[in-house]
């Protein structure tokens, strides 16, 4: 890339983060967030990786159903383990399923989006043909269907999620590629003799790709939630806990007849808190690409 | 002016947006007599719109406005809600700009044409107001039928002459027209203007015309008034204005458009260049001095006044 | 479609019988006898021509979990979560569309933010937890409602006296998906509305001099519902969907009761009739959302 072109894609990157930072909306979301994955990198140095593990919790003589009076900060659950231990190390988990599932869903959307739109013809219409038969058949039975089929594993996962969810990004990049390719320097560059890939790379892609970034960061609530509802059906990873695996643990061994409150509130809190810091921080990315949204502000 | 069916004094309109101030009308005074016609030109955002939608008190909320206007003879900035409610489309009346969404894209234009009726109950009952809307239909022009059709249904022609009968739904002594000939092809544009002209004198209708086309509004007003940066920089006669400007934005305006509907001169160079300045941010001075062909030292120091510049005529230019 | 969801089932590479017995002393030749029953034995082709036909007939085969067939099985739960769901989409699309309204009309006060900002946090929420919460708070702490199930235990009423408690056992479940599921209608009807009321054919209504609600309610509203339609279709598989964790949440015998009993089997028989009867469920509602639009939007030519 020249370094005209960098130059310039600095300057937009500043300009939106001069607009982002102007949305009281978009800060706290950012705040948030950045708290969060704060608290998944920090993990080891937050809690023993080893309070996940019931034996470890038994011979540390944790108690059974401790309320966090007892066992502070968070108590402990039906084997003693602790559950600021579990909300900690699940936030690794339901973050890296979230943002890994969205850019799996970005990509084959942005792809097929692209494509799609570009090409045109006889590729268009197959592509927007099975678009829209995902988009028809009900997103969370697929996924539920689909992960029961291929097992329970992190990857599993995140591939169900991105199979499942990507159509409506498929359809939203292919109308901004056909808008950008009617303008006119698309049709200058073709002429001055421009390949297709350079024409995708330089003309079509950074016109696009803040559409795909508030995209993106509106597709990765719905991955968290996704993957929350598919391990508390069961289908999590034993072996990686996320929140919605904590929230399953607690509601099959019975912390709501116990009133175990501390046992599924912050898991469900967590998720809460960094799906709505993402919708906070996509709808501000969302009216900076999209000026016409932020008149009905 | 004690005749004047509308007459306004001295009236600003300062929009507020995002904590800045954006004044769009700037001490304007105008009135037309009963039965008489004023032809409101200039460029678009010189505050030709925002003057005709503040008659009616049709501005945002928020918007600051100050002045007079006497409509009918009440005051209409001091009116209240349920006062003012009763004076629209009685009083004064509108013609929108049919290109634009003027019309609820899912009513009938038929019902759309009696909602004022039986609101303000100048019709008995619904089969009143039905025959009244044919009888509106078949003034303008358009078959009973008509009544029933969606406004997608109907022609950018047609949907004009449904504004101009929604208008006359209530009888209205003054009827505001605001573009009602843009975005027209010309045989239309011909045929719209001698339905108001016509409906002008059969009920004696007092008209306040707004475009931005000189020879449309010399050929259907008494007087003109042309405005520039929310101010009124030059008012008489219509022919007078329009053959003989004072003003050398008036003149560029009238040499823009020598006639109705003159495809060539829509293709051909105005004359004038740059573009008007934004209401937000007025160069010192006479606001029109950067495109001025005429411009010289004395139009800096301060913005010229509205003065005498022939008999029933005045101008604002340092050369009159 | 049908070929879609035969394949999606033939893939798995886990043995439906071998999981059935995992870990039981059964007998290979009693597993052999079921293969065979279920017809797993045959090559794959015939397995998809057999499938077809049966699917015409609405013959699932036999849930491997309770050797009943299917069909039987998803007959006896649809009323239970037809009631829950049509019961939900409906209070959820009235309240969340009313909801926007008043904040679209009233936009930048503080109803609008409190508005807003509330029906955000429910939609950013797991539906199953806040049905955990709802749950927790109104049943086990305050006793209000009962914890779960359609009916009283042991109790053999009928009549009205039956359908009382019935919509009692229903509060808690319909609550939990009205409230997850209302954001999404405040927040499009807010900005459908929002974009409406700069069209000029409000200034005309203004200006003929009808009063700010009937400007609202005649001209905006109606206008801005066009897309909240297409949305209470779409939404309607949503519920669906969410009912699935709900519904498991309060023990409600319904169908997604049923799914999350079959996923944890797995039980494929039964996910595979439940999943073409929620992608039907969901094409019959597009459909049902299209002409409904037709019929509303005069635009729209007739389909």
């Amino acid at each position: 890339m020249t370094s005209i072109a960098m130059q310039r894609r600095r300057a937009t990157a500043s300009r939106v983060w001069a607009q982002f930072r102007g949305s009281r909306q978009g800060m706290i979301g950012l705040a948030v967030l950045l708290v969060f994955v704060a608290m998944a990198l920090a993990a080891p140095l937050l809690a023993d990786v080893r309070e996940l593990n019931p034996v470890f919790a038994r011979a540390q003589g944790n108690p059974q159903w401790a309320p966090p009076s007892v066992f502070p900060p968070l108590g402990t659950d039906y084997i003693r383990r602790s559950v600021w231990a579990q909300f900690v190390w699940g936030s690794r988990v339901s973050l890296f399923v979230g943002l890994a599932a969205t850019v799996l869903t970005i990509l084959i959307g942005s792809v097929v989006g692209i494509v799609s739109g570009f090409v045109g013809g006889k590729v268009d219409a197959i592509f927007m043909r099975v678009t829209e038969w995902f988009l028809v058949i009900p997103f969370l039975p697929l996924a539920i269907v689909l992960a029961s089929v291929l097992g329970r594993n992190v990857w599993n996962i995140i591939f169900v999620i991105g199979i499942t969810s990507w159509p409506s990004t498929a359809r939203l990049v292919r109308a901004q590629v056909l808008t950008v390719k009617q303008r006119l320097f698309v049709d200058r560059a073709r002429s001055l003799g421009a390949g297709g890939g350079h024409i995708v790379a330089h003309h079509i892609l950074p016109n696009v790709s803040g559409l795909i970034l508030a995209n993106a960061t509106l597709a990765v609530p719905i991955s968290i939630l996704t993957e929350t509802t598919l391990s508390f059906l069961g289908l999590g990873d034993p072996s990686a806990a996320s929140w919605g695996k904590t929230l399953e643990e607690a509601f099959v061994n019975g912390a709501m007849a116990r009133n175990a409150w501390w046992y599924f509130l912050p898991a469900g809190l967590g998720i809460l808190a960094v799906v709505l810091a993402f919708t906070l921080i996509g709808r501000t990315l969302e009216e900076i690409a999209n000026p016409r949204l932020s008149r009905s502000r | 002016m004690s005749d004047a069916l509308l007459s306004i004094r001295d009236l600003s309109i300062t929009y507020h947006s995002q904590g800045r101030a954006v004044p769009a009308v700037r001490g304007v005074s105008l009135d037309i007599e009963k039965g008489g016609s004023l032809g409101l030109a200039g460029e678009s955002g010189c505050g030709k719109s925002t003057l005709a939608n503040s008659i009616l008190r049709l501005l945002p909320a928020g918007t600051e406005v100050t002045g007079q206007i006497t409509l009918d003879g009440k005051e209409v900035l001091g009116l209240s809600p349920g006062g003012l409610r009763a004076v629209r489309w009685t009083a004064g009346a509108i013609v929108f700009q049919g290109a634009l969404h003027a019309l609820n894209p899912v009513q009938t234009v038929g019902d759309q044409i009696a909602e004022p009726m039986s609101l303000h109950r100048t019709v008995a009952n619904d089969d009143a107001a039905k025959d009244r809307v044919v009888e509106l239909l078949r003034r303008v022009g358009l078959p009973a039928a008509r009544a029933e059709s969606y406004p997608h249904e109907l022609s950018g022609g047609q949907r004009q002459r449904v504004l101009i009968a929604m208008a006359l739904a209530c009888d209205p002594h003054l009827l505001i027209a605001d573009e009602p000939t843009t975005a027209l092809d010309l045989m239309v544009q011909a045929q719209v203007l001698a339905l108001l002209d016509d409906l002008k004198e059969e009920r004696n209708l007092t008209l306040l015309f707004i475009t931005h086309d000189l020879s449309v509004l010399t050929y259907a007003c008494e007087r003109l008034a042309v405005m520039y940066a929310g101010r009124i920089v030059e008012e008489g006669p219509a022919w007078e204005v329009f053959e003989n400007g004072s003003h050398p934005y008036t003149r560029a305006l009238a040499a823009a458009f020598p006639t109705i509907g003159d495809v060539g001169s829509r293709m051909a160079p105005s004359g004038l260049g740059g573009d008007p300045p934004t209401p937000g941010d007025l160069p010192g001075g006479c606001p029109f001095h950067p495109r001025c062909p005429l411009a010289h030292d004395a139009c800096l120091p301060a913005e010229p006044e509205l003065r005498i510049s022939g008999e029933a005529r005045s101008a604002a230019c340092v050369l009159v | 479609m049908l070929v879609f969801n035969f394949f999606l089932f033939r893939v798995v590479q886990t043995d439906p019988i071998g999981s059935l017995f995992r870990g039981r002393n059964v007998p290979q030749s009693t597993i052999d006898n079921l293969r065979v029953a279920f017809g797993l034995d045959q090559p794959i082709g015939t397995q998809f021509l057999y499938y077809l036909r049966e699917t015409a007939q609405l013959n699932f085969g036999l849930s491997y979990q309770s050797r009943q067939p299917v069909w039987d099985e998803i007959v006896r739960a649809i009323p239970a979560t037809l009631a829950l769901v049509g019961i939900s989409s409906i209070l959820s699309a009235v309240i969340g569309t009313f909801g926007g309204i008043v904040a679209a009309w009233r936009r930048n006060t503080w109803k609008d933010h409190s508005i807003t900002s509330s029906t955000m946090v429910f939609y950013s929420m797991p539906d199953f937890w806040l049905g955990m919460i709802l749950l927790v708070l109104f049943a086990v702490v305050l006793g209000w409602f009962p914890v779960g199930g359609i009916t009283t235990a042991g109790s053999n009423e009928t009549g009205l006296a039956r359908l009382i408690d019935q919509a009692y056992h229903m509060f808690l479940p319909a609550l939990t998906l009205t409230l997850a599921y209302l954001g999404e209608y405040t927040l499009v009807t807010r900005s459908s509305l929002l974009d409406v009321m700069g069209e000029d054919y409000l200034t005309v209504a203004r200006a003929k001099g009808l009063r700010d609600v009937r400007v609202r309610n005649r001209h905006a509203v109606p206008n801005a519902l066009l897309p909240v339609v297409t949305l209470t279709a779409i939404n309607f598989g949503f519920v669906l969907s969410g009912a699935i964790a709900v519904e498991a949440v309060y023990s409600w015998p319904g169908l997604g009761k049923a799914t999350a009993d079959a996923i944890r089997g797995p039980d494929l028989p039964m996910l595979q009739a439940l999943f073409l009867l929620f992608s039907a469920a969901v094409i019959v509602f597009n459909l049902i959302a299209d002409i409904t639009y037709s019929w509303l939007d005069p635009r729209v030519e007739e389909i």
